[in-house]
């Protein structure tokens, strides 16, 4: 079952991570054919070369969003989808392209997912208050409309709070340890120039003195929001072996959706990272604990928690110890989110979440300048979308 | 800017359910073929997807599940209930909502602390669920 581990990453691009992006305005669209043009430029393939692409939604059409893209980009595919999984878009993207690939459909598929902002619309529009409702539907006839919005259950801070609270009874919370985390992903941001934070380190008593924004979540535990943007190539074997860089195979993936809203969980504390990571992990036929490094989706810090256990990286509940006893920064024991995360780089949306396959990317293809691990073939990224609600894992590795 | 708070607008399938509330009462829908509680209402069991369902009047107790105290506005509508005091609350069915907690002081929030149902009319059609300790 699963990849045989015949496609590859070959190349990527990155939109530099902006507080607040002050350069040109252009449509999504027009940012959807600058990320593949760097994406491509970066593996060594032209324009022709594109037969599959993945994308998520764009904000020039509400339906047909992949035949807008390739009508733009003005090169036909066998292959296109529109990913809806929130930020673990980028790793459902990867892994449908590496399948795409392995059925024989497509050779080379462009995954991109802009992230600056748009220019203002000169026809001006009243502010639509429903649109602070973010991911969560208010339309007539939504169970979240019904029953969860009209409390105050809406975005995602509350929920990962809540869920974080329920860990907290079960088995114990270590705000420290927590604070650790954040520490050490800022540590490995501080030196990653493309990352909101470069050259901001914060101690573990500068998280602990943060504010409280939802109990037991404080502001530094939370992803900053910045404008941005990521692509990434994937191809064949036949095309990786004329490509410039090391190709990342794609050995391993798993994805699994539960829930939209966590109140609604079977178990609030299984997340659905845990069955998505042991598919990813057998169809590679590699454990946990041979992995080089781990590029875990980290929108709070609880995402990060929950993953290290239900990957398998330590047991359920003990989480906490597992990251007061190991260092995740570069020359750590346990190198983890190796550009900061997204705790340490900032999240540009739903392209957050590509940060962590990315990153994948340039340790194994030995491009991380700085932040380049000593021996990096091997290791585990996941993604999350909504509130734990749809997880996404992958194994990449190099020959 | 002040935006009106969202109310829920009752569906053929979750009508019985609002009603209920208006009346002080709440009902929840159980499966005839599997015998499993269910909610949020819906027009087939989320256990077996049979349509035999069957609304039953229950106490509404429950036991807290978690809670947050959100301390920034989760979006503006919710700017004037800040600190806002969301919590998922498990009946005594075994089936979880969200609501928010009334009449209790931060620091005696407990999870796993018994709640009961505090009906909040909301509007001339909508009352709330929410819940106080028991």
């Amino acid at each position: 079952m699963g990849l045989l581990g015949e496609a590859a990453v070959v190349g990527f691009a990155e939109h530099r991570h902006e507080r607040k992006y002050t350069g040109p305005r252009k449509f999504t669209i027009e940012q959807w054919a600058d990320l593949a043009r760097l994406a491509l430029d970066d593996a060594g393939l032209s324009a022709s070369d594109i037969n599959g692409i993945v994308c998520a939604d764009i904000r020039e059409s509400g339906m047909f969003t992949p035949a807008t893209i390739v009508e733009y980009l003005g090169h036909p595919v066998n292959f296109a989808e529109r990913i809806d999984l929130g930020g673990a878009s980028a790793v459902g993207m990867i892994w449908r392209a590496a399948a795409a690939i392995e059925l024989g459909i497509c050779d080379v598929v462009v995954c991109a997912m802009p992230a600056r902002p748009i220019p203002s619309n000169p026809t001006q529009r009243p502010v639509d208050s429903r649109r602070y409702f973010g991911a969560s539907s208010i339309e007539w006839g939504s169970p979240q409309a019904e029953f969860d919005i009209p409390y105050g259950n809406v975005a995602q801070n509350c929920g990962y709070a809540m869920i974080a609270q329920r860990y907290a009874a079960e088995f114990g919370y270590d705000s420290r340890a927590m604070a650790k985390l954040v520490a050490h992903q800022r540590a490995n941001g501080a030196a990653n120039p493309n990352a909101v934070f470069f050259g901001q380190p914060v101690s573990i008593e500068d998280v602990l003195a943060s504010k409280v924004i939802a109990d037991p979540l404080r502001m530094l535990e939370i992803v900053m929001p910045v404008a941005g943007g990521n692509a990434v190539v994937v191809a064949s074997r036949e095309v990786a072996s004329r490509c410039r860089h090391r190709p990342v195979w794609v050995t391993g993936f798993g994805e699994h959706l539960t829930i939209k809203t966590p109140t609604y969980a079977k178990d609030m504390m299984q997340t659905p990272v845990g069955p998505a990571s042991r598919q990813a992990f057998a169809m590679a036929g590699v454990k946990p604990a041979d992995i080089d490094a781990a590029e875990i989706y980290d929108c709070y810090t609880i995402t990060v928690l929950l993953t290290l256990e239900d990957a398998g990286f330590c047991a359920k509940g003990e989480g906490m110890e597992f990251i007061n006893d190991h260092d995740f920064t570069i020359g750590g024991d346990f190198p983890m989110n190796t550009h900061g995360g997204q705790l340490g780089a900032g999240q540009a949306g739903l392209a957050g979440g590509m940060t962590q396959p990315i990153e994948a990317v340039r340790q194994i293809m030995h491009r991380a300048g700085d932040l380049q691990l000593g021996q990096c073939d091997t290791v585990y990224v996941s993604g999350t979308g909504g509130v734990m609600s749809e997880q996404a894992a992958l194994i990449l590795q190099g020959d | 800017m002040n935006f009106d708070k969202p109310l829920p607008v009752p569906t053929p399938t979750s009508a019985p359910f609002w009603d209920g509330l208006k009346d002080g009462v709440v009902k929840l829908q159980k499966c005839n073929d599997c015998s499993v509680w269910v909610f949020y209402p819906r027009s087939r069991c989320s256990n077996c997807l049979s349509e035999a369902l069957e609304w039953h009047e229950v106490s509404g107790a429950g036991a807290l599940y978690t809670f947050t105290i959100a301390r920034q506005p989760t979006s503006p509508h919710f700017a004037s209930e800040v600190p806002q005091r969301l919590a998922v609350v498990e009946l005594d069915e075994g089936v979880r909502l969200t609501t928010t907690l009334v009449n209790v002081a931060d620091g005696d929030i407990r999870i796993g602390m018994r709640v009961k149902p505090y009906f909040e009319p909301a509007s001339d059609e909508i009352t709330l669920l929410r819940y106080q300790p028991a």
